[in-house]
């Protein structure tokens, strides 16, 4: 498969470093605050894999939407490569839990989005055909969305992301609406997406095995409003295994940071 | 034997056959005698004037004229509809100051307003294009304001990502993602403006389809009268046919829940 080059404009961001500083954030529902994250902290290498586990619904998914600029926090700064983080940019993209695909426009047209809408799509169009290549989905090209499976989908959601060389991916959950094969198959490809190109990878999770096989590091959270209780770093060369000793080691250990020793 | 069966199979699934036999007996009940022609003409007197009205031109010239009220009423009505939608569906204030009004609109049922319109624009083409138009707007401002609402928020969030601006998010998320209700609203608009046509062209016409069914009336003349119905069905049909075509044109990405 065809890696993607990164354009000489890009090159320079490659991998950007994202700072999250004493970040807390709440939501209005009927004159009612409702917090959703309470003090986080933590710093992101460039071109790392990381990352943030916690119970479904503590507000690891707000905290992407923050870092992605669709959101500004109530308090604390987000920081990009070293500047304050205050709205959204091709250059940080966020995979939804669902592929939110643009249902009236074929894969490729949905591909080609990004590239259109930044007056980049004549010079690179190349660039859409070599992201279908790179997940492998040239042969539905000219396809709408509601013809393809939930794998399919999530494929072409990653292309129309990847397609805009960011230097920033940032993942919603993104195979967890998915059967546990496809699963399987789509984390290997990430894997090897990530390895292949120099973005940095922040993955939000409540898979513990997920967020094992695939990061350098996870930050687990408490449950809402989310806190940082604990930072594990996963030292074992990929491809990991998941019968591996160190591996089920590290897998008590983050239950246990986690709270949930006992389940075991 | 065979044969018989493949006779009663096909005429188990003959959704034609009971229309059928109500003209017939019709067309039996007139030549008895039991429908007095200045009741209802029979049908055989019914094709024999449209084509008479065909022939001498009475039929499509009037015709012309209908369809002319119809077509330029909608347009107005939509154009303001579609306007009036897209400030509603776009903008907080837009919909604040928009809305309420529409919503009082609506309670007011558009053919209750011929008296008003009459003292307003007299009796010549104006009022009964103005009902037309009048009548039209609220299906399409309603149903492209509630598709502007509930396209998915995501949706935009993937937009705002890639870096389209406001205008291009509209023109690439929201209005393609609103376009399956506002034809919903078109389809609605049609069938009111044939509804209020017919109402319309009782005022006082002096050409039109109206015209030729008032005529009618006073002269007693049911097989006319029919004929005018017969057209104004077509009318609708056609109208149908219309947005059947315009969906199935402009909505080819959206899975089909009847198999082709």
């Amino acid at each position: 498969m065809v890696a993607l080059a990164p354009s000489s404009a890009d090159a320079a961001l490659h991998g950007l470093k994202v700072q999250v500083r004493n970040v807390s954030h709440a939501f209005d529902t009927n004159g009612e605050q409702l917090d959703v994250l309470d003090e986080v902290s933590f710093t992101v290498q460039p071109g790392a894999f990381i990352s943030l586990l916690g119970p479904s619904g503590c507000g690891k998914s707000t905290l992407l939407r923050l870092i992605a600029g669709l959101d500004e926090p109530r308090e604390g700064k987000i920081g990009a490569n070293g500047v304050r983080i205050v709205g959204p940019d091709p250059s940080r993209l966020l995979v939804f839990q669902d592929p939110t695909l643009y249902p009236w426009r074929t894969v490729r047209q949905n591909v080609a989005l990004g590239l259109e809408a930044r007056g980049l799509i004549r010079e690179q169009a190349h660039r859409v055909d070599e992201a279908l290549d790179l997940v492998g989905l040239s042969a539905f090209a000219d396809v709408f969305p509601n013809q393809l499976s939930g794998g399919m989908a999530q494929r072409a959601a990653l292309a129309r992301v990847l397609v805009n060389n960011p230097s920033l991916l940032l993942l919603d959950e993104p195979l967890g609406r998915l059967d546990s094969l496809t699963r399987m198959t789509m984390q290997a490809e990430l894997l090897r997406l990530w390895q292949d190109a120099a973005f940095t990878s922040i993955l939000v999770t409540h898979d513990v095995e997920e967020a094992l096989l695939l990061s350098q590091q996870v930050i687990v959270f408490s449950h809402r409003p989310a806190r940082v209780i604990g930072t594990v770093d996963i030292d074992l060369p990929y491809p990991r295994h998941r019968d591996d000793p160190r591996f089920v080691t590290l897998r008590r250990e983050l239950l246990a940071t986690m709270g949930l020793e006992h389940q075991l | 034997m065979r044969f018989a069966l493949k006779v009663r199979q096909v005429l188990s699934r003959a959704r034609w056959l009971s229309p059928l036999l109500l003209l017939l007996l019709w067309e039996a009940g007139s030549r008895a005698g039991l429908i007095p022609e200045r009741t209802l003409a029979a049908p055989s007197a019914v094709i024999g004037t449209m084509l008479e009205l065909v022939r001498s031109g009475e039929l499509p010239s009037n015709l012309l004229v209908s369809f002319g009220r119809a077509a330029l009423g909608l347009f107005i009505g939509v154009v303001l509809g579609v306007v009036l939608g897209l400030i509603a569906g776009l903008s907080r204030s837009g919909e604040v100051a928009v809305d309420p009004l529409m919503q009082i609109k609506r309670t007011i049922p558009a053919l209750a307003l011929t008296p008003l319109f009459i003292v307003w624009f007299g009796i010549g083409e104006t009022p009964k294009i103005a009902l037309i138009a009048f009548a039209t707007v609220f299906p399409v401002y309603l149903n492209l304001y509630s598709g502007i609402r509930s396209v998915d928020l995501r949706l935009l969030d993937a937009a705002r990502s890639f870096g389209l601006s406001r205008l291009e998010q509209i023109w690439h998320v929201i209005l393609p993602g609103a376009l399956p209700s506002l034809l919903v609203g078109l389809r609605y608009a049609l069938s009111v403006s044939i509804l209020v046509l017919v109402v319309a062209e009782q005022i006082n016409a002096s050409a039109g389809l109206g015209f030729l069914i008032n005529n009618a009336r006073d002269f007693l003349r049911t097989d006319i009268i029919v004929v005018c119905l017969m057209v104004y069905a077509l009318l609708g049909l056609g109208a149908d046919w219309l947005v059947r075509t315009l969906e199935s044109r402009a909505l080819v990405w959206r899975p089909s829940i009847v198999e082709q």
